[in-house]
C-alpha cells in the first residue's frame, strides 16, 4: 500500500510529448464560443413572465378572496409557517428532535393578516365605507372578528361572479364583505402587487410578501391559479421539478439526484422532508469531496476497468517495450 | 443613524465665501486629508539601519545590490536565473515577506511548471480535455454575465439583443455544468487523487457544489415566472435548514448580489486553487504504471513532471531512455 503510494507521487520519467497549454485553452475558449452561440441561434432562452395577484384575482376571484379570508383567520400557511416568519408549527422541521429552524427562531417576523391584507387596505382613500369597515373591524373584539370569518367563509361557497366582483350572499359577516371585496377590487386593479412589496413603493427588491401570498394558494388550492401554470410546466416538487424548466428547454438536471430524493419514501410524505433531504445531500457532498479518503470507495476505480480506456495506448505501447520486467505490478491484461 | 452616538439627522451647517458654498462636515473631511499629507511630508519616518543597501548608479538588477552593512549574510549570487530570484538580496536571515513567496512560489511552482511545453504521453485521451473546457465554459459564462450585469437585471426582457446575451449565459452555463460533470466521472474513474492529489480532486467536488448554488441564485435572478416559482418552492428547505434567516429566497437583491458578486467570487477563487493544484502536481499517472517510468518522489516533492522539452515530437511511444536524458539535462534546476 505505502509503496503504491510512493509510486503513485513520485516523478515521471517515463515518455513525454510536446504540449502547448496557451493553444488548448484557447481552442476550447473558442470551441465553447461556438457551441454556445450556436446553442442561442438555434434555441434561445426561456423567458415566462412572473404571475401576477392581478392576474390571479382576475382569474379565480372567489380562490383569491379565500384565500385572503384565511390570512385574516390566521390559518394561512404563512401564518402558521414558524420560523423564521413566525411562532407556528406548519413547516416547523426536526431531524431526531434536533432543530436548527427552531433554534434560530423567527429573524424576519411577518403578520400575514396585517402585512398582506390590512396594510394595503390601509393605504386605499377615497372610499368612505372601506375606511368605516376598516374601522369598524379593528374596534372590535377578537371574539367579534373570529365569528364574523367565520360566517363570511361559510356565505362565500354559495358566492357568485356579477361583472367585475363576487357576490356574497349575505349573513352576519360585519365589515368583512366590504374589507374583502374591497382587497379583491384592489388586486383586480394591480394595485395589489405594488403595495405587497416591501420597502414599496420605491426602490423594491425584496418579494417575500407577494410570493408568500400567492403561495399560500398554492399549499392551500391544489387548482389554485398558480398550481395549474406549475403543473402544466411539469414544475411541481411532485414532477421532479426542480430538475425542470419552462417549455422544452433543459433546466437544472445537475439537481437530478437533489429532487430525486423527494420521490421517494419516507421524505415524500414526511413532514420533514426538506430538512430530511438536505441531511442526505450534505452527507453525500462530503462524500464526494471526501472520496481520495474513503476506503472501498477510492479503489473502486482500480477494480473497474475504465481507465484501461483512458490509458490505452501507453498500456499497449508499454507492453512492448518491456516484455522482460519481473519486478513491477502485474501487466493489465 | 439610530445606533448613531451623535445624531447627524440635523442640517448641517454651511460655510459662505463668494461663491464658495461648502457644509462643515465636507470641509472638516477636506482639512482632515490636508493635515494628513503634510504629516505624511514633514513626519520623520522609520528608520532601520540594518537593512539598508547601496545601489550604484545605473545599477537595476539587485543582484549587484549586496553592499558593505550585510555582507556577513550574502546569499551567493550565481548565474542562474533561478538562483537570483530566489535569493534575497538582504541575507536570507532577514527574508522579507514578498521574497520568501517570491522563492516558495518560484520552487514550487517554476514557470516551466506553470505553463508546460510538454507533458507525458500517457496524456492521450479526450477524456482530459474536459478539465480545460470545464474552464472555457465558465469564461464564457462569466464573460456573457458581465454584459447582463452591464445593462442590469430587466434589459433582457425588454430587449432582443438582452434575450440573445442571456441565451448565451443560459447555454455557456449548459455547457459548462455538462462538461464539470464529464470531467469529474473522467477523474472518478482514472482515481486521479492518487499521489498527494486530493486537495485537487476536494478542491473540484467543492467547485462542483459552489457551481451548483451559483446556478441556483442564477435561477432566482431571472425576475419572471421561473425565479418566482422557485423562490417559493426553495424556501422550506433553506427554513428547514435553518439557513432562511440568512438567505431569503424571496429576496430578489439578495439572490442578485449573491449570484453576481459573492458566489462568483468564491467559485473563481476554488477553480484558481483547482488549477494551480492541477499545475502543482502535474496529471496523475496511469493506475499500474512501469516502475521504470517513475522516480520516487523526492527533490522537490511535488511529484510531477519536471521535463522542458525539446522539440519532442508527441508520438507516444518515445523510448523511456530518450526521456531520461532530455530531464538529465534540462531538469536539474530543481
Ligand atoms: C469549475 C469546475 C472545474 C474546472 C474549471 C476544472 C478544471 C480542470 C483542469 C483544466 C484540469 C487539468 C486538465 C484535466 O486533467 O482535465 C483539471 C484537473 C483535475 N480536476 Fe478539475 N475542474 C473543475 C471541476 C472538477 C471537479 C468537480 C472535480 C472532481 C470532483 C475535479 C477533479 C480534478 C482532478 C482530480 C484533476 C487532476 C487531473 C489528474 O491528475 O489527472 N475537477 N481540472
Amino acid at each position: 500500500m505505502r509503496e503504491r503510494r510512493r509510486e503513485d507521487a513520485s516523478t515521471w520519467r517515463g515518455p513525454v510529448r510536446r504540449y502547448d497549454i496557451l493553444k488548448e485553452a484557447t481552442i476550447a475558449i473558442v470551441v465553447v464560443l461556438v457551441l454556445t452561440v450556436s446553442l442561442a441561434v438555434l434555441f434561445s432562452s426561456p423567458d415566462v413572465a412572473p404571475v401576477t395577484l392581478q392576474a390571479w384575482a382576475s382569474a379565480q376571484p372567489k380562490g383569491f378572496t379565500e384565500i385572503a379570508l384565511r390570512e385574516l383567520e390566521d390559518t394561512s400557511t404563512s401564518a402558521t409557517y414558524g420560523p423564521p416568519y413566525n411562532h407556528g408549527t406548519g413547516f416547523l422541521q426536526q431531524f431526531y428532535g434536533v432543530s436548527i429552524q427552531h433554534a434560530i427562531g423567527v429573524t424576519d417576523p411577518i403578520d400575514p393578516a396585517r402585512a398582506f391584507v390590512l396594510d394595503p387596505l390601509d393605504t386605499v382613500t377615497g372610499q368612505p365605507r372601506l375606511t368605516s369597515a376598516l374601522d369598524r373591524y379593528a374596534a372590535a373584539p377578537r371574539a367579534t372578528r373570529t365569528a364574523w370569518l367565520h360566517s363570511y367563509g361559510k356565505a362565500i361557497a354559495a358566492a357568485r361572479l356579477a361583472g367585475p366582483s363576487l357576490e356574497v350572499p349575505s349573513a352576519h359577516y360585519g365589515p368583512v364583505g366590504e374589507m374583502l371585496g374591497a382587497f379583491l377590487g384592489m388586486a383586480r386593479s394591480g394595485g395589489l402587487d405594488a403595495e405587497l412589496v416591501e420597502h414599496a413603493p420605491f426602490y423594491v427588491t425584496n418579494y417575500t410578501n407577494p410570493i408568500l401570498f400567492l403561495g399560500d394558494s398554492a399549499v392551500a388550492q391544489p387548482n389554485s391559479y398558480w398550481n395549474e401554470i406549475v403543473s402544466a410546466q411539469h414544475l411541481q416538487g411532485t414532477q421532479w421539478g426542480m430538475m425542470n424548466e419552462t417549455g422544452s428547454w433543459p433546466g437544472q438536471p445537475w439537481l437530478w439526484l437533489y429532487t430525486m430524493w423527494y420521490q421517494v419514501e419516507p421524505m415524500r410524505t414526511s413532514h420533514n422532508g426538506d430538512l430530511e433531504v438536505i441531511v442526505i445531500m450534505t452527507v453525500l457532498s462530503l462524500g464526494l469531496v471526501f472520496v481520495p479518503f474513503i476506503p472501498g470507495l477510492r479503489d473502486l476505480p482500480r477494480m473497474v476497468p475504465i481507465h484501461r480506456l483512458v490509458w490505452k495506448s501507453y498500456y499497449r505501447t508499454r507492453r512492448q517495450e518491456t516484455p522482460g520486467t519481473t519486478n513491477g505490478p502485474a501487466e493489465p491484461t | 443613524m439610530l445606533a448613531a452616538i451623535f445624531d447627524l439627522n440635523s442640517p448641517d451647517h454651511y460655510l459662505h465665501w463668494g461663491f464658495i458654498l461648502i457644509s462643515l462636515a465636507n470641509f472638516l473631511v477636506v482639512i482632515a486629508m490636508l493635515v494628513l499629507f503634510v504629516l505624511a511630508l514633514t513626519v520623520p519616518f522609520v528608520h532601520d539601519r540594518r537593512r539598508h543597501r547601496s545601489v550604484g548608479p545605473g545599477s537595476q538588477g539587485h543582484t549587484r545590490a549586496l553592499s558593505t552593512e550585510t555582507s556577513e549574510s550574502v546569499t551567493p549570487v550565481g548565474p542562474s536565473h533561478a538562483r537570483a530570484d530566489l535569493g534575497d538580496p538582504f541575507g536570507s536571515e532577514h527574508a522579507l515577506w514578498t521574497t520568501r513567496l517570491r522563492r516558495l512560489w518560484l520552487r514550487w511552482l517554476p514557470p516551466e511548471k506553470l505553463l508546460p511545453d510538454s507533458q507525458p504521453a500517457y496524456v492521450a485521451s479526450w477524456i482530459y480535455v474536459f478539465g480545460v473546457l470545464t474552464l472555457a465554459g465558465l469564461v464564457v459564462a462569466i464573460a456573457s454575465g458581465a454584459v447582463l450585469a452591464l445593462e442590469g437585471p430587466i434589459w433582457w426582457h425588454e430587449s432582443s439583443v438582452g434575450l440573445f446575451v442571456n441565451s448565451l449565459h443560459m447555454w455557456s452555463v449548459e455547457c459548462f455544468m455538462a462538461f464539470m460533470a464529464i470531467h469529474l466521472w473522467g477523474k472518478f474513474w482514472m482515481a486521479s487523487w492518487r499521489g498527494k492529489r486530493a486537495l485537487t480532486w476536494m478542491t473540484g467536488a467543492v467547485a462542483f457544489l459552489v457551481s451548483v448554488f451559483e446556478a441556483f441564485t442564477g435561477y432566482l435572478s431571472q425576475t419572471n415566472f421561473d425565479s418566482q416559482w422557485i423562490a417559493f418552492e426553495s424556501k422550506d428547505a433553506m427554513n428547514g435548514a435553518g439557513l432562511g434567516a440568512f438567505f431569503n429566497t424571496m429576496n430578489f437583491g439578495q439572490a442578485l448580489m449573491l449570484h453576481i458578486v459573492f458566489v462568483p467570487l468564491v467559485l473563481v477563487a476554488i477553480v484558481g486553487i483547482h488549477i494551480v493544484m492541477v499545475r502543482l502536481r502535474g496529471v496523475s499517472h496511469p493506475i499500474e504504471a512501469h516502475p521504470e517510468h517513475l522516480e520516487p518522489a523526492g527533490t522537490n516533492g511535488t511529484g510531477a513532471v519536471s521535463t522542458r522539452s525539446s522539440g519532442l515530437e508527441g508520438s507516444g511511444g518515445t523510448a523511456p531512455h530518450l526521456a531520461e536524458s532530455i530531464v538529465d539535462a534540462t531538469g536539474a534546476q530543481l
